[in-house]
């Protein structure tokens, strides 16, 4: 117990890392689910891109390394990212899968040369790391980061829990809920918001690029194990939170490389997995139920029965 | 009186062509009633727009003498049934209890009253077996049914269904016009968008023909004569021809 206490009194920032991307992992998995099933999964990513040159201005604007102003900067930038494409979609004709991959690419373009002009600015900008947001690192993390991210985390899961009902009619029937009178625009927007904040507070971890596969891929990897939505979350949550917790791990153990694809690929490990070994639609599981369908078909054909006989 | 429904001058357009114009429609008594027309007629987009699910150019909608916002909760819908994802992680008895979402308000959760409630309406649909199956798996009869239950269980008064049956198998008609009888001989209203018209005469008392404007509406018949469906179809069918004369046929009979 004492040597228990001895580690964590020496690992204590580790530690805190630790629970901080775990737990990020957990609400942008929940949120994600819910936002695949609205099918909303790359809104994360083009808002993930386009926060990019809301971060590089508001560091130019400051000239000084403020987590919350940039952070701040990249939720701007992000929304207006998601406004534009809205409005493309709205009031073009293009259509919303080209919006959403001129938006991505031209503010992330636009994000990359600012990132450029600051590193070659000299003197501050150049040892502002901020090409950290890019992919992310974990290692740079304080305990107030964590704080913040603990808080959002679990304003957010409160959130899901409260409303799950309405967030749930929403994603499967939403004309079902606007004949009951729901305001399903504004519970869109506070789904797209929580997103937003999910995605947003992920950035300095997972970076720019690959935060939104914390959004996608629990809640891919869980519908592989289940037909029930309640399940479904909870388990999103904890693959969310399972990816953090190994990412993290492992990224502390591999420092020279970038955070973001570390944890990425262990949440694909986890996917993976589900994808063959789900009991309700892995691929495995799929195989065997298709055998015992057509043995089944040869035994009652042997048998001489007629097709009638239930086979369900 | 005041009137159960009451359209006034409705119309809609999509991208400036108008898909309904100037409908005009007034029902005093429960109903089990038909909206029939071509395709792209504004079938669908009548209910919507009553509903309030797409806007209105112009006109007004009263329902029970008041607006539509107001009388929500008295008011059932059964959507198209291509119009969701089925392979959305739900079971039968999930989406059947969300018929009693209306009623509940926000955050509360359904309880064991509406788990009862909802069972009792899945059993009248003769589904109450499949209550823990995933909606996927269903065929697309059973599926339809689904969305009747849950329509059941929002004990409206007055219902609005959106071809309630398109393809279904004609055991499954049966027993979905069975339960729309039993409804409206309770006092409820029924208004359903139907595509077969030769069932139209023996299972609905009420027909509204619509081609965009309104060709004619009334007791199915006085309605439902060769003349009026040719004035709604264009008279390009000989099919119509021969369910308008077996109608009149068969009052000549009575």
């Amino acid at each position: 117990m004492n040597a228990l206490l001895q580690f964590a009194r020496e690992n204590y920032n580790t530690l805190v890392v630790l629970a901080g991307v775990s737990l990020l992992g957990a609400a942008s998995g929940i949120i994600g689910a819910f936002a695949v099933l609205r099918k909303r999964a790359l809104t994360g990513d083009a808002l993930s891109h386009a926060a990019l040159p809301g971060i590089c201005i508001a560091f130019l604007i400051l000239r000084e390394r403020n987590l919350i102003a940039m952070l701040a900067g990249a939720l701007v930038s992000g929304v207006l990212g998601i406004a534009i494409i809205s409005a493309l979609g709205r009031w073009t004709r293009v259509r919303s899968d080209a919006a959403i991959g001129t938006v991505l690419t031209v503010f992330f373009g636009l994000g990359v040369v600012l990132l450029l002009m600051i590193q070659n600015m000299g003197g501050v900008g150049s040892k502002a790391g901020l090409d950290s947001f890019i992919l992310g690192k974990t290692a740079g993390m304080t305990r107030g980061d964590v704080y913040v991210i603990l808080t959002a985390s679990l304003v957010c899961l409160a959130l899901i829990v409260l409303l799950y009902k309405e967030f749930q009619l929403v994603a499967f029937d939403n004309e079902f809920a606007r004949s009951l009178g729901w305001p399903v625009f504004r519970i869109d927007l506070l789904l797209m918001s929580l997103v937003a904040a999910a995605v947003v507070i992920g950035l300095p971890n997972v970076g720019v690029v690959l935060v939104s596969a914390l959004l996608i891929m629990p809640g891919a990897a869980a519908r592989f194990w289940t037909n029930r939505l309640s399940t479904l979350l909870v388990m999103s949550g904890i693959f969310g939170f399972f990816t953090g917790l190994i990412g993290t791990m492992l990224s502390a153990t591999l420092e020279q490389l970038p955070a973001g694809p570390i944890i990425v690929l262990t949440g694909t490990t986890i996917f993976v997995v589900s994808l063959l070994f789900g009991i309700r639609r892995g691929v495995i599981a799929r195989l065997i139920e298709h055998l015992r369908f057509q043995r089944q078909l040869n035994e009652l054909r042997l048998a001489g029965s007629s097709p009638e006989v239930d086979l369900l | 009186m005041t009137a159960l429904l009451d359209i006034h001058d409705v119309t809609v357009a999509y991208h400036r062509r108008p898909v309904l114009w100037d409908v005009d429609l007034t029902m005093h008594e429960p109903q089990l009633a038909a909206i029939c027309g071509p395709n792209g007629a504004g079938k669908s987009t009548l209910i919507k727009a009553v509903l309030g699910l797409v806007p209105m150019a112009s006109g007004r909608v009263q329902v029970f003498g008041q607006p539509v916002s107001a009388v929500r909760k008295r008011i059932g819908y059964v959507p198209q049934r291509e119009s969701v994802d089925w392979d959305f992680p739900v079971s039968v008895l999930d989406v059947v209890l969300m018929g009693t979402y209306g009623q509940l308000g926000w955050i509360r959760r359904p309880g064991k009253t509406e788990r009862q409630q909802a069972r009792r309406c899945l059993e009248k649909v003769g589904l109450a077996d499949y209550e823990r199956q995933q909606i996927g798996q269903l065929s697309g009869g059973q599926q339809q049914r689904v969305f009747l239950a849950r329509a059941l269980a929002q004990q409206a008064d007055i219902y609005f269904m959106d071809e309630p049956m398109a393809g279904v198998d004609a055991a499954t008609e049966r027993m979905i016009f069975e339960v729309l009888r039993e409804l409206r001989d309770s006092g409820k209203t029924i208004i359903a968008v139907h595509h077969d018209l030769r069932t139209v005469p023996q299972c609905f008392d009420y027909v509204v023909l619509l081609n965009v404007r309104l060709v004619a509406a009334g007791p199915t018949d006085d309605v439902f004569t060769p003349d009026n469906l040719r004035k709604t179809y264009g008279g390009r069918l000989a099919i119509l021809d021969a369910a308008g004369e077996a109608v009149e046929a068969e009052s000549r009979a009575l």
